[in-house]
């Protein structure tokens, strides 16, 4: 990133905030042993203490076993964090690798790769994550891997079509006249000239993909309890959200501001990287 | 006179548009020899650029295509039939390319000695020293290259991103990454028509220079008769995808033979003759999908008559010329008399002129 589009993006007040509710969101994910007042997945005495409001002690209250939903909330937020970083990573490998060949090679192979990804979005994502994840045992893994794998096709299209631009400048027809071979010319010179839009749709799709990821938990199909994820506990205090709302909001605001920091970033990240907007 | 370096012979590009096919470049022969600079001039869309890429094969196909009998030898290996292994060698090894516009023909973001090492490091079997050969070499010996070409301050520009530098400092990296693997062919496509005049000259003087240490040849493809007289050996001039004159420079200057090149030069403005209007040639080139039939250029030419519905074939005048031109006032040259571009604009309009279709 340029000094120039730094002070762009530093200016943009929005994505300043963003960026501030993510180094705290990431920082408790990593703190979260040392910020925890107690395990969050060890159930005290569950009759003296379960359902007991916010106060001093448990700062965002307790939940039906007991347990403090504030030390959960931090550990959900290293699980929801991480799962929507490699999914991401997942996804944007994918969709660069298969989006590069298509838009590179062109011709037959780009229309049948093209075609996979229309028929592929016609699925709605959350229908396609149920079935996906319905036909094995759940687990952290295969939900980080089937939102990775249901989450490229955006990607793929932007980069093919960032590459059908790029292949036609003046440096591929050099670097071709200077007898580089077509691997190193698509790796060495097209992609780095693509990252651009991958970089800003993968921060907007961390957010995505969080977003997704809780949903799948709350139906149950996600991370799986006694592990905190934001969705699980959300869904886990559905049945008493009238008597205790705390169990039920607090998780779900921290769903709301993560998404939201990741959607300003992604938003200023855009602006700031966009080359005909004038500073 | 030992063979040419580089023979082109009957050279024909076409390419599939909508509109049918178009005969960007229709038949084209010549030769340059070792060291020689030739120098291939015309207007726009008259095919010049496209036989510079015909040459290294990097054509587009679809929707361009070399026709068969085409026939591009360098040393006398055929490149229309070399493979694509041995056409990467060549292109950058033995035949370089400069373009026009430095600002888009460099990586945005790679530093331009990145780019001048990855080209030394791609044809290393080209240095001619064995302990330069090295891949760990190549960062040094690119910063020689930029030293060589006149960038100041070579190790510290190295870093540099092609946007941090001037446009005369990006050419300099571009004949830096095109002579650092020594070819004994340059082809350079409108290197300076990007360039202030000022720098134009910087860039035309060390290209020279580098070709006479490195004995390099130098096909150079342009619309600028100015700079076509101060560094080419031969002329070649192209119109609608033919050579219609070859000449060796100062004959082309002094006694241009066919219509094209006359108009061409009573086009460029002389500075002893200060109240002489310029002649302009009416028209625009025709389209390559509609070549006219017969004389390509009669539509435009002051001196078409009956015969130029028959096309001419490239040939020496009767007077024995050096050189030889596309025309049939080779034949009939008393038609020359009483005509030409001056008198023919201040009418206003090209009476009598046969139409082109």
């Amino acid at each position: 990133m340029t000094s120039e589009t730094w002070s762009r993006f530093a200016r943009h007040r929005q994505a300043a905030l963003g960026l501030i509710l993510l180094a705290v969101l990431t920082l408790s994910a990593l703190l979260a042993p040392a910020l925890a007042p107690y395990d969050p997945d060890v159930q005290a005495d569950i009759v003296s203490t379960r359902y007991q409001p916010p106060s001093l002690s448990h700062p965002m209250g307790t939940d039906r076993f007991g347990r403090d939903v504030f030390s959960r909330v931090l550990y959900g937020a290293r699980i929801s964090l991480s799962i929507g970083l490699l999914a991401v990573l997942i996804a944007i490998t994918v969709g660069t690798a298969i989006g590069a060949v298509a838009g590179f090679f062109g011709g037959r192979l780009d229309a049948v790769l093209m075609r996979g990804v229309d028929l592929l979005l016609s699925f709605p994502r959350l229908v396609l994550l149920v079935v996906l994840v319905a036909l094995f045992q759940p687990s952290i893994a295969l939900v980080t891997l089937v939102l990775g794998l249901t989450g490229w096709m955006g990607v793929s299209r932007i980069v093919r079509g960032q590459v059908l631009s790029v292949r036609e400048m003046e440096y591929v027809t050099a670097a071709r006249v200077l007898g580089f071979g077509r691997s190193r010319i698509l790796l060495r010179h097209i992609l780095p000239n693509v990252l651009t839009p991958v970089i800003v749709a993968a921060t907007l799709g961390i957010g995505n993909t969080i977003l997704a990821e809780a949903a799948l938990s709350f139906l149950g199909l996600g991370v799986q309890p006694p592990t905190a994820s934001w969705g699980n506990m959300v869904a886990s205090g559905r049945d008493a959200m009238l008597e205790a709302w705390w169990i039920t909001t607090f998780p779900g605001l921290a769903i709301v501001f993560t998404v939201m920091a990741f959607n300003l970033v992604g938003d200023g990240l855009r602006d700031a990287l966009d080359p005909r907007r004038v500073a | 006179m030992s063979a040419p370096l580089l023979e082109v012979r009957e050279l024909r590009t076409h390419f599939a548009t909508e509109r049918g096919e178009a005969r960007a470049v229709d038949g084209v022969s010549f030769d340059v020899g070792e060291g020689e600079t030739v120098a291939l001039v015309g207007e726009s869309g008259c095919g010049k650029s496209v036989t510079g890429l015909s040459i290294l094969r990097l054509i587009p196909d679809p929707p361009g295509r070399l026709l068969a009998g085409s026939s591009v030898r360098l040393r006398g290996e055929e490149l229309t039939a070399a493979t694509e292994a041995r056409l990467r060698q060549v292109r950058g090894g033995e035949i370089s390319m400069v373009f026009q516009e430095p600002m888009t023909s460099l990586n945005p973001v790679i530093t331009i000695g990145r780019q001048v090492a990855e080209a030394i490091r791609t044809h290393a079997d080209r240095t001619p020293d064995a302990g330069e050969r090295r891949p760990s070499a190549a960062p040094r010996q690119a910063i020689e290259w930029l030293d060589r070409v006149g960038i100041p301050d070579p190790a510290q520009r190295c870093n540099a991103y092609p946007h941090q530098l001037s446009g005369g400092m990006r050419q300099r990296a571009m004949i830096a990454m095109a002579l650092c693997t020594r070819p004994s062919l340059l082809i350079a496509d409108e290197p300076t028509t990007a360039l202030d005049v000022t720098v134009q000259g910087q860039i035309l003087r060390l290209l020279a220079s580098l070709q006479s240490e490195l004995g390099t040849a130098i096909l150079l493809i342009t619309h600028d008769l100015g700079i076509v007289a101060q560094v080419a050996d031969r002329v070649l001039v192209m119109y609608a995808g033919h050579i219609v004159e070859e000449a060796p420079v100062e004959r082309l200057f002094r006694a241009p033979r066919h219509p094209y090149t006359e108009g061409l030069l009573q086009a460029v403005p002389d500075l002893r003759e200060r109240r002489r209007r310029l002649a302009e040639i009416p028209g625009t080139v025709p389209q390559a999908t509609r070549w006219p039939s017969g004389c390509r250029f009669r539509a435009r030419c002051p001196y078409a008559w009956e015969r130029c519905r028959l096309p001419p074939e490239l040939r020496a005048d009767r007077a024995a010329t050096e050189g030889r031109y596309r025309c049939w006032l080779a034949e009939e040259p008393a038609r020359r008399r009483g005509r030409g571009f001056a008198s023919w604009s201040r009418q206003g309009s090209p009476t009598g002129a046969p139409e082109s279709q």
